[in-house]
């Protein structure tokens, strides 16, 4: 038994951190808020330096050979400075185009991230929803999964529908993500310049997070030889990287309402020593290392229990979600007034845990999985 | 990172396994009314569980992580976590003192004098001697060194108790009690106390079950009516009650957080309970409640890896440890409630597995440290947040009751 970070864990970590706090990135997010020639600092060249684009493709493609638990670690310091990086969006579509190892094409440029990718979220079928869906572009109907026409003899296919709110879509050089042949889902990858391809941006509440609305008619994609364990994975990938994502923030946000528990005085005392306080901030604290302890579930699931790793991931998502919805909240709670202000940092985590949840199936859609795995082994 | 046992772990389970194996058709049959071997009466059932205690205890399966001079095996805590797994996989009761075995015992060892160890540890490792925890009382819970049981010594050297201990388990079969009293109430509170070893068939002790909302009565309350105990009664010294209670209080959040899947608080069991049903399985609200629910549960088991990590590294748990407490008991009450709902009344019968269960947690709230205790805890230790004003630091005991009386 080995629950701890390794060595070389604890030094990715730290060198994550140190190559983030080159760029103030919380300012910008509300420079580009008040949307004034504001723009969010380009961290792409960062991530290449720091190999982050590869950290899944294996080391025969120019990649690190790393697990989906060091990614987290990754995606965690991104969130605690609320710094956009594209790797929600390149890693997942990543984890299709390296099963099996080597299949696809430019794999080495996405190693280097020379060229990005972006992952088309499908949610596999569940217990209650036997389709392969999409986020919807409103409403709470979830959308079919894209189509693929047969694959011609040049092996390329066409694809048409919509997948919404894709996270780092703009600006993606390959879409990568699910669509059904003949029924039965395939991986496909599309250039993203393919006339086929139109990628809508959408700037919304948090402007630290990239998306884009999605529309693919008569594409033109290459059908992956990606098994369907890789297409299901990558949605259960793309959980665990964003629950890492949300509870980074949560440590900021808890570590910032702490700080001015200590050193905010009424009555003559501390505000953190009031139990209302107190206790409100422990309760951050608790589902802060729930949290943690289902990152650790889900990184060693993914390869150590692939069977557990649907339900590993989205009790990941699902604490995390919610805890990053409590931290907000109490972040803003703790500082009074001045939380609720533009002037305070509060607002964008508060921002950032609003549009979290409802993205890539929403924090409840991961909730309802965690209940129907769970009844699922139960039968 | 893994979950795998290392070559010497596997060695070990193989070796514990083997032993259950062996001897596991020696067990007694217990809290399975439907098996016919079953034991009902509960003086026979205590009787049993002695014995095997007894047996387990020969078998290396007791006292894994004690010293090996007092008749431990001189493990460490991954080897009690995975003998725990093995007593729980072959479906045998586990040691029947898991109070004194897991945290007096050890804090025999750590404070008491040599005469003690060679007198009591054995006998308690075997299940021949069971002991009981004297701390709480009527009006020492949260503030456990606001204890009022006295000790006065008498002029040969020997000690007279008088007072009164609450949600005292095992009390009405143990044999020994670990007792805090008050040697000294005229010195602050925390430094005027004392711990004793108090025989329970002593002359002056009376023990008393107390029902609980279950209907069953599984604590108790003792009284202490001027009992007679000798010198050499006292543990950790005289005036060391207070540090040598945390011993205790430290080997009491281990076992905790070590043994927590024991209570059958898991998620798999809940969610099999939700699923029986063809229609709770599908409403989307049962479904959601369930997967919050679960998600806490399912954390909870990797939060005790993630101790066992630690302690393998030789790090002992800190009071964090006791956020896993109020997340189980909560997940536990609120499983309970989504379970009654789907269920309907007949999850409150008493032949239903789930009614003690949703009697049971309202008080497990409270023990071992109240939610609100623990959250001070963990707010002042962990996040480093100022404590709360208090009334009762540097006054001599016997003046805090005025002070009281004042401050209302």
């Amino acid at each position: 038994m080995n629950l701890a970070l390794s060595d070389e864990q604890v030094f990715l970590r730290e060198a994550a951190r140190g190559a983030l706090s080159r760029f103030k990135t919380i300012e910008a997010a509300r420079e580009a808020l008040d949307g004034n020639g504001g723009a969010m600092p380009d961290l792409w060249p960062t991530a290449c330096e720091a190999g982050w684009p590869g950290l899944l493709i294996d080391e025969a493609h120019g990649g690190a050979g790393l697990d989906a638990f060091d990614a987290m670690l990754v995606l965690g310091e991104c969130g605690r400075v609320l710094a956009g990086v594209a790797l929600l969006g390149h890693l997942p579509a990543t984890a299709i185009l390296g099963d099996p190892p080597g299949a696809a094409p430019d794999l080495a440029a996405l190693a280097s991230g020379e060229k990005r990718a972006a992952y088309l979220p499908a949610q596999p079928p569940t217990d209650t929803d036997e389709r392969w869906t999409t986020d919807p572009a409103s409403g709470m109907r979830r959308s079919p999964a894209p189509i693929a026409s047969a694959s011609g003899s040049d092996g390329f296919a066409q694809v048409s529908g919509s997948v919404a709110f894709v996270p780092d879509a703009p600006g993606a050089d390959v879409l990568v993500g699910v669509a059904l042949q003949g029924g039965h889902p395939v991986g496909v990858a599309i250039h993203a310049d393919d006339p086929g391809v139109r990628i809508e941006p959408v700037h919304r509440y948090d402007a630290t997070r990239s998306l884009g609305h999605v529309t693919l008619k008569d594409a033109r994609a290459v059908v992956l030889d990606a098994p369907e364990s890789a297409l299901v994975g990558a949605w259960y990938l793309a959980q665990a990287l964003i629950a890492a994502e949300s509870l980074g923030s949560v440590e900021t946000a808890l570590e910032v309402s702490v700080a001015y528990a200590k050193e905010r005085f009424t009555f003559g005392r501390a505000i953190g020593s009031y139990q209302a306080v107190k206790h409100s901030l422990t309760e951050v604290l608790r589902q802060l290392e729930n949290g943690r302890s289902l990152l650790y579930y889900a990184g060693w699931a993914r390869t150590g229990a692939p069977q557990e790793f649907a339900l590993a991931a989205s009790a990941a998502r699902s604490v995390a979600g919610r805890a990053l919805d409590q931290a907000s909240r109490t972040m803003i709670s703790v500082h009074g007034g001045i939380g609720a202000t533009w002037e305070h940092d509060a607002p964008l985590y508060f921002r950032r845990a609003q549009l979290s949840r409802r993205l890539l199936g929403g924090t409840g859609g991961a909730t309802d999985r965690v209940a129907g795995e769970l009844m699922a082994q139960a039968a | 990172m893994d979950l795998d046992d290392t070559p010497e772990q596997a060695a070990y389970r193989a070796q514990v396994r083997g032993w259950l194996d062996e001897h596991k058709r020696e067990a007694p049959i217990v809290g399975d009314p439907t098996h016919p071997d079953a034991i009902e009466d509960e003086q026979q059932i205590i009787a049993a569980r002695r014995a095997w205690q007894g047996k387990l205890a020969e078998g290396g399966l007791a006292g894994v992580t004690w010293p090996k001079e007092y008749g431990g095996q001189g493990l460490g805590p991954i080897e009690q976590v995975i003998c725990n797994q093995e007593i729980a996989r072959a479906k045998v009761p586990g040691i029947l003192d898991a109070i004194g075995v897991g945290m007096l015992g050890p804090t025999i060892i750590a404070h008491g004098t040599e005469e003690q160890k060679a007198r009591h540890l054995g006998p308690m490792l075997h299940g021949d001697e069971v002991w009981c925890q004297l701390f709480s009382e009527p009006a020492a819970g949260s503030d456990l060194a606001a204890v009022q049981t006295r000790a006065r010594q008498q002029d040969d050297g020997s000690w007279r108790l008088s007072g009164q201990k609450v949600w005292t388990t095992n009390a009405q079969f143990a044999s020994y009690g670990l007792l805090l009293a008050r040697t000294d109430p005229d010195v602050p509170k925390h430094k005027g106390l004392t711990m004793f070893v108090v025989p329970i068939d002593a002359p002056g002790v009376t023990v008393r079950g107390l029902r609980q909302i279950s209907g069953e009565a599984e604590f108790n309350e003792v009284f202490f009516d001027d009992v007679a105990v000798e010198e050499s009664a006292v543990v950790g010294g005289v005036g060391n009650g207070w540090g040598t209670g945390l011993t205790t209080l430290m080997f009491e959040r281990v076992t905790i957080g070590l043994g927590s899947e024991g209570l059958g608080y898991n998620s798999a069991r809940f969610a099999a309970a939700i699923a029986s049903d063809e229609h709770a399985r599908r409403d989307p609200q049962v479904r959601h409640q369930l997967g919050e629910i679960a998600s806490e549960l399912l954390a909870v088991r990797f939060t005790g890896y993630r101790t066992l990590s630690a302690l393998q590294k030789g790090q002992v748990p800190g009071p964090e440890a006791g956020l896993a407490k109020v997340t189980i008991v909560n997940g536990a009450i609120n499983a309970g409630a989504l379970i009654a709902d789907v269920l309907g009344p007949d999850a409150l019968d008493e032949d239903s597995q789930w009614a003690y269960m949703i009697s049971f947690l309202p008080g497990l709230k409270s023990a071992g440290g109240t939610e609100e205790i623990l959250r001070n805890t963990i707010g002042e230790r962990v996040l480093g947040l100022p404590p709360e004003p208090r009334l009762d630091k540097g006054i001599p005991f016997s003046e805090l009751r005025s002070k009281e009386a004042a401050a209302a």
